[in-house]
């Protein structure tokens, strides 16, 4: 086992990790530990775009921005969360150009802007251009302009060290502050710990719980996997969104910049089923209203295919040239994996498990927080894997991009400014023990559950039972099964001994995770009798703001024996401009 | 409920006909190498080749039978993966002789009445399996200066770029670093030296792009002896290419620059 000692550890290289340590970097020594090259993260994947009030192209301001994107979470969001994040969006993207980014430009030679879906001009009145974009890969664009830029800057990185566990001091009084975290080197199968002032969490969103996915293979919620397993509450868990235009079948992602071109989804009918249900902003509605919209056309017996089971984005009425140039990627995804030419025939999609609103909870300084209120001493969490919570029930496209580079930045200067203050806090007694004995548990047992099987049928249950339309029901089966699956998880085991990459390993640890996070899910959307945003229930089909216009916080409780339930509490909304209205577009 | 006459009325959507998905049965003959397989008394691990059985749609990408080999038959099968769908990088291997990212072959793609050869890139150490070691690979990318440089104070907008300048560099900017493009190049398996196309491209990502200010740098570093001058204009980095970037147009691009002295 090997110790290491720096002022701020970053896990995560995505977009929020590498945007922390731009900052944290500067001013404390820095390392950026990550389970995969900084340059496989999924922040690579988004596409549409990253909004912001630039105004290049048409009025906007940063008022409007902060109105849709409380609107769009479903009243929700944080309110002074949201505004910092669009007052600060500005300058996020204008850093962005200044550290090379190539977005796509106006005839001027300015930052060009599309529309997005739930972004309007002024409340509401129409759609509105503020998503500044480079092509359909902006976030390419943006992990390749950071990782650049941590080249530049000489930031240190640890590549595929898969961080496992986080180390806390507690106190007499329960008090918890952070002393480091250990991680598990994949290359030679060796143990680190790294002490650290400051801890940044920036490892991302959990969509493998879902099987029809945009989500990479990596994306396990590694990092609220730990925290939740060190007693730390997660924030608005239930709340998950289907981005509506996936790839039917497969779940990859075609970006709503699709639809902010000028494409239309269409039902089997060729009818433009979004006038129906978004009447003014049609198929520019947020994600929430865009995907029930498809999946109630398919339930209604409207959907097309041999199956009936998905609907189409019809991009054939725009010039050939304008799908060419800005959705070069997304028409090639249609090609290469549905053999569809999307400049002349339609594309079948389907809702696709997109992106986890709930998280660690922080305050708006990215620090995370122990309860309603206490902050746990050097540590953040920023990006996907956080609960600011700037997007509330359901995020608007492009705020994502957003939120890592706003909320990413905010962490590295909060942490750097607590590392230069703050003394090393010291490690516990044996600070691996708990990483080691996870990983000898699973290497040496002869159970006979097998990681890919149990995954599969988590999977399974989480599309058929918590899905885009949930009740009752279907969340008590799938309750049931993950318990299940729980149980059996604890006889699984793996092929591989060996000590170098062994990546069966990391899928069975991965799944541990999965299982916790399915569950905490599960039970959140189960007692929130009501719909919001991306939480739909059949049963309890209206907002109901007199009894959940709060946030959900689940807490992991462990008893005498060792076993734990989860206890539920609540968190108020902050509201400060906007009170909640009936949300219409 | 009645349907709302739209503006843009569709012609009834040509419903295509369902593909054929009957499942083959597919071979994989993978190259395998497991570091930690030492002999009795205490031999070093070799490679083998390994042959499995999936059954596998036409339309299924390679990278789901491997997933399907590392879930159902060996644990032990060891490959890098993240994105699934071509953006990320993390899958690029040598499949039947021909550098691809295993997430963007399907099956249909390939002659599946013989086994599909699946073996590591080539000119990086092989760590395990399908798994080799990055770190040179990345080393060159750093050494081109792969950042943007510029000098004076920062404007307080956007730099401005026309859409002329911004689709000068564009082909470069889609690069994802698979290393599918260097790992095909005959010149870097014989000399590991030579920064390769990859490093090349991003180089070429920055010297053609009008607000930076380095290309002279840029261009020095490639003009050493293991630079541009060692590409023999093979093609295979182009044609190895995942994203579709003319990369041997950017090495002559490049080259051309070092000539003339202008970018």
């Amino acid at each position: 086992m090997q110790i290491h000692k720096y002022d701020t550890v970053i896990v995560g290289a995505g977009g929020a990790g590498m945007r922390a340590a731009l900052e944290a970097s500067k001013s404390s020594r820095t390392a950026v530990l990550t389970k995969l090259y900084p340059t496989r993260s999924h922040t690579g994947a988004a596409q549409g775009g990253m909004c912001a009030a630039l105004a290049n192209v048409e009025e906007d301001n940063w008022e409007w921005h902060t109105f849709d994107t409380v609107k769009g979470g479903d009243y929700l969001t944080d309110q002074d969360a949201a505004e910092i994040m669009c007052k600060e969006a500005i300058d996020a993207v204008l850093d962005l150009e200044k550290m090379g980014l190539p977005f796509s430009r106006t005839p001027e030679g300015r930052i060009d802007q599309r529309r997005f879906g739930g972004h309007t001009r002024d409340h509401g009145k129409a759609a509105v251009r503020r998503s500044c974009y480079a092509a359909d890969r902006t976030g390419h664009m943006i992990l390749q302009t950071l990782f650049q830029n941590c080249v530049k800057q000489n930031v240190e990185f640890y590549n595929e060290f898969y961080v496992l566990d986080l180390l806390l001091q507690e106190d007499s009084l329960g008090r918890k502050t952070t002393s480091g975290v250990v991680a598990y080197e994949l290359a030679s199968g060796d143990v680190h710990v790294f002490q650290a002032k400051a801890v940044i969490f920036a490892t991302g969103g959990f969509g493998k719980v879902f099987k029809t996915t945009s989500n990479a293979h990596t994306l396990t919620g590694d990092g609220m996997g730990i925290a939740w397993r060190r007693g730390l509450p997660l924030e608005d868990m239930e709340f998950y969104q289907f981005h509506p235009t996936g790839l039917a079948g497969l779940g990859i992602l075609l970006t709503e910049g699709a639809r902010g071109e000028g494409g239309i989804l269409r039902n089997a009918d060729g009818e433009r089923f979004m006038e129906r249900y978004a009447p003014t902003i049609k198929d520019l509605a947020p994600r929430d209203i865009v995907a029930r919209s498809m999946v109630l056309e398919v339930l209604e017996g409207r959907g097309a295919g041999p199956n009936k089971d998905y609907v189409y984005l019809d991009l054939t009425h725009l010039p050939a040239e304008q799908i060419e140039e800005k959705l070069p990627d997304i028409t090639e995804f249609a090609r290469t994996y549905l053999g569809v030419e999307p400049t002349t025939e339609l594309v079948p999609v389907y809702p696709t498990a997109h992106y986890a609103m709930g998280g660690i909870p922080t305050n708006v300084e990215a620090e995370v927080l122990a309860d309603n209120d206490t902050v746990v001493p050097g540590l953040y969490a920023a990006g996907e894997v956080a609960c600011v919570s700037v997007h509330g029930s359901n995020r608007l496209g492009t705020n994502s991009l957003l939120d890592i580079n706003v909320f990413g930045r905010r962490a590295g200067i909060a942490a750097a400014k607590y590392a230069q203050t703050a003394d090393y806090v010291e490690l516990p007694e044996n600070p691996a023990a708990g990483v080691i004995e996870l990983i000898e548990r699973l290497r040496d047992s002869d159970g006979t559950e097998r990681v890919a099987q149990i995954r599969a049928e988590m999977q399974e249950t989480m599309d058929a039972n918590a899905g885009v339309y949930r009740t009752e029901e279907t969340l008590k089966q799938a309750l049931d099964d993950i318990k299940a699956l729980q149980k059996r998880y604890r006889n699984v085991s793996i092929q591989d001994k060996g000590k170098r990459f062994n990546t069966d390993l990391l899928e069975a640890v991965e799944l541990g995770f999965l299982l916790d996070l399915a569950e905490v899910l599960v039970v959140g959307a189960a007692n929130r009798k009501e719909s919001r945003g991306g939480h739909a229930r059949e049963d309890y089909q209206t907002r109901d703001d007199v009894n959940f216009m709060k946030h959900t916080m689940a807490y992991r409780e462990v008893d005498g024996n060792g076993d734990y339930s989860i206890r539920l509490d609540w968190k108020p909304v902050v509201v400060t401009r906007y009170q909640p209205m009936e949300r219409k577009y | 409920m009645t349907a709302v006459i739209d503006e843009n009325p569709a012609a009834a959507p040509v419903q295509k006909p369902a593909r054929d998905q009957t499942p083959v049965t597919i071979t994989l003959r993978i190259r395998r190498y497991l570091p930690d397989l030492v002999g009795p008394n205490g031999e070093p691990p070799v490679p083998f080749w390994q042959d499995f059985e999936v059954e596998a749609d036409p339309t299924e990408r390679i990278l789901t039978a491997l997933h399907k080999v590392k879930g159902e038959q060996d644990g032990s099968l060891t490959f890098r993966r993240s994105c699934a769908h071509g953006i990320c990088g993390s899958d690029a291997m040598r499949i039947n002789g021909r550098n691809r990212l295993a997430c963007k072959t399907l099956v249909k793609d390939l002659d599946i009445s013989k086994p599909i050869t699946v073996e590591p890139i080539k000119g990086l150490q092989v760590e395990k399996d399908l798994v080799v070691d990055m770190d040179p690979f990345f080393q060159s990318f750093k050494d081109v200066m792969p950042f943007l440089v510029t000098s004076g104070n920062e404007p307080t907008r956007e730099r401005l770029q026309s859409p002329e300048d911004r689709e000068r560099f564009d082909d470069t900017t889609k690069c994802i670093l698979c290393a599918c493009c260097t790992t095909s190049c005959p010149v870097f398996w014989t000399d590991g030296q030579y920064f390769g196309p990859a490093a090349i491209v991003n180089a070429h990502r920055f010297i053609f792009d009008s607000r930076d200010e380095a290309a002279e740098q840029r261009l020095e570093i490639l003009n050493e002896k293991e630079g541009v001058w060692r590409c023999r204009t093979t093609f295979n980095c182009t044609d190895a290419c995942p994203r579709g970037i003319e990369v041997t147009k950017a090495i002559q691009e490049v080259k051309r620059a070092l000539i003339f002295r202008r970018v």
